[in-house]
């Protein structure tokens, strides 16, 4: 059995769900043209996580093992129009500027994925603390590879200049293309410090 | 929006490739592009779904939310709608083609959670398609969706048989290479784009 701070750790670094794991891509690539939507997907899907992981933990022993799936996403697909709708009242900038890829929150694996490995085998409390460790590990590397790809495409870090005027932006990493290639070496960089770190 | 369908087809095929311009639909990119034959078996599978999920899930928005006043329940329609199409799909297939059956049969369930489906599926709504355009959208977005997947298990192939670095080996590789194909793609973008 592992202590309940392995399993807040795990979802940060061992099995981060992006540079170990590979989960849920898509909004990774595609929202974080900044840093600040990439922090805002980054905190909309820890809340679905968060949400979707303490009812499928209640809900464990009642759903029949056959129908869980379907269960499952309908639960998901519940919170992610939550979100949608008080994201939309709130925040409507980031909610035109994240756009499709807040309902599409739904087909995310990573949530899909908690909720399966982890939630409906677990109590409630350890299933919220998975949830805390996967959503924040998520939601750093949306930021960190927002910031990469704001400074390096648009000299910005959150709106705010850092590099000077005599840095010349390259716009490649502000385009789809620029996303790809930022995410592949920061993959690179990640498994190094894994490996250095000793995590292996 | 009026747009004729042949702009519909090109910008979904190429300019706005719905992988590696929206980024729909990258798990299965990293998932099934080992070789060739599943990326083309995955393909097929997507072309035959998202064409049916596409032509569904409009009949259901345009019939049944609209008129009621229930456009907020799109997302969890939509997405029980694919997911049980997927189910009916499979089951159909077995009885009436087998042959089929057997070369999608295994990418069949792994589409339930391909987020190009659903959301070529909310694109189409958002972009006000009429059925027609509807049709042609989901077709052509999934022929570019292949013609994405077909173009990487063709580059890993060859990554094989390459000396690198483990630290980027696997993940890392394919999506720089995918970063490369992307940018091939961005060039048609200059001559028509959405």
């Amino acid at each position: 059995m592992t202590t309940i701070s392995q399993v807040f750790t795990k979802g940060i670094i061992a099995e981060n769900p992006v540079f170990r794991l590979l989960l849920g891509l898509c909004p990774v690539l595609a929202v974080t043209m900044t840093a600040i939507n990439g922090f805002g997907m980054g905190i909309a899907a820890l809340f679905v996580l968060l949400c979707s992981n303490i009812v499928v933990s209640l809900i464990r022993g009642v759903v029949p093992p056959r129908v869980r799936i379907p269960a499952f996403i309908l639960i998901i697909a519940t919170f992610v129009t939550i979100v949608d709708l008080v994201l939309n009242a709130f925040a409507p900038g980031l909610h035109e500027a994240l756009g499709i890829f807040i309902p599409l929150i739904v087909v995310n694996c990573m949530i899909m994925g908690r909720a399966e490995a982890f939630a409906r085998k677990n109590t409630v409390g350890r299933s919220i603390v998975d949830a805390l460790g996967m959503g924040i590990g998520f939601t750093l590397a949306l930021t960190v590879l927002g910031i990469v790809r704001e400074i390096l495409g648009m000299g910005t870090a959150f709106g705010v200049d850092i590099t000077g005027a005599a840095f010349e932006p390259m716009a490649l990493f502000a385009s789809p293309p620029g996303a790809f290639i930022a995410l592949g070496i920061l993959l690179l960089v990640f498994n190094l410090i894994i490996k250095r770190l000793g995590f292996e | 929006m009026e747009l004729n369908l042949a702009a519909i087809i090109f910008v979904a095929i190429l300019a706005n490739n719905i992988l590696l311009h929206q980024f729909l639909g990258v798990c299965p990119y990293m998932g099934v592009t080992k070789r060739i034959e599943t990326s083309v078996g995955m393909g097929m599978a997507v072309i035959f779904v998202m064409t049916i999920a596409a032509i569904i899930t409009w009949v259901i928005y345009n019939f049944l939310l609209v008129p009621f006043d229930l456009g907020y329940l799109r997302t969890i329609a939509f997405i029980l709608v694919i997911s049980s199409l997927v189910q009916l799909v499979e089951i159909v297939l077995k009885k009436t083609n087998p042959t089929l059956f057997r070369a999608l049969g295994i990418y069949l369930p792994l589409i339930t959670t391909n987020c190009a489906i659903l959301g070529v599926a909310i694109l189409n709504v958002q972009a006000d398609h009429n059925i027609i355009q509807t049709i042609v959208y989901g077709i052509a977005a999934a022929i570019g969706f292949t013609i994405a997947l077909v173009i990487m298990a063709g580059i890993r192939e060859r990554l094989d048989l390459v000396n690198m670095s483990s630290m980027l080996q696997g993940a890392g590789v394919t999506l720089i290479t995918a970063g490369l194909i992307s940018m091939a793609f961005m060039g048609f973008s200059g001559i028509m784009t959405l």
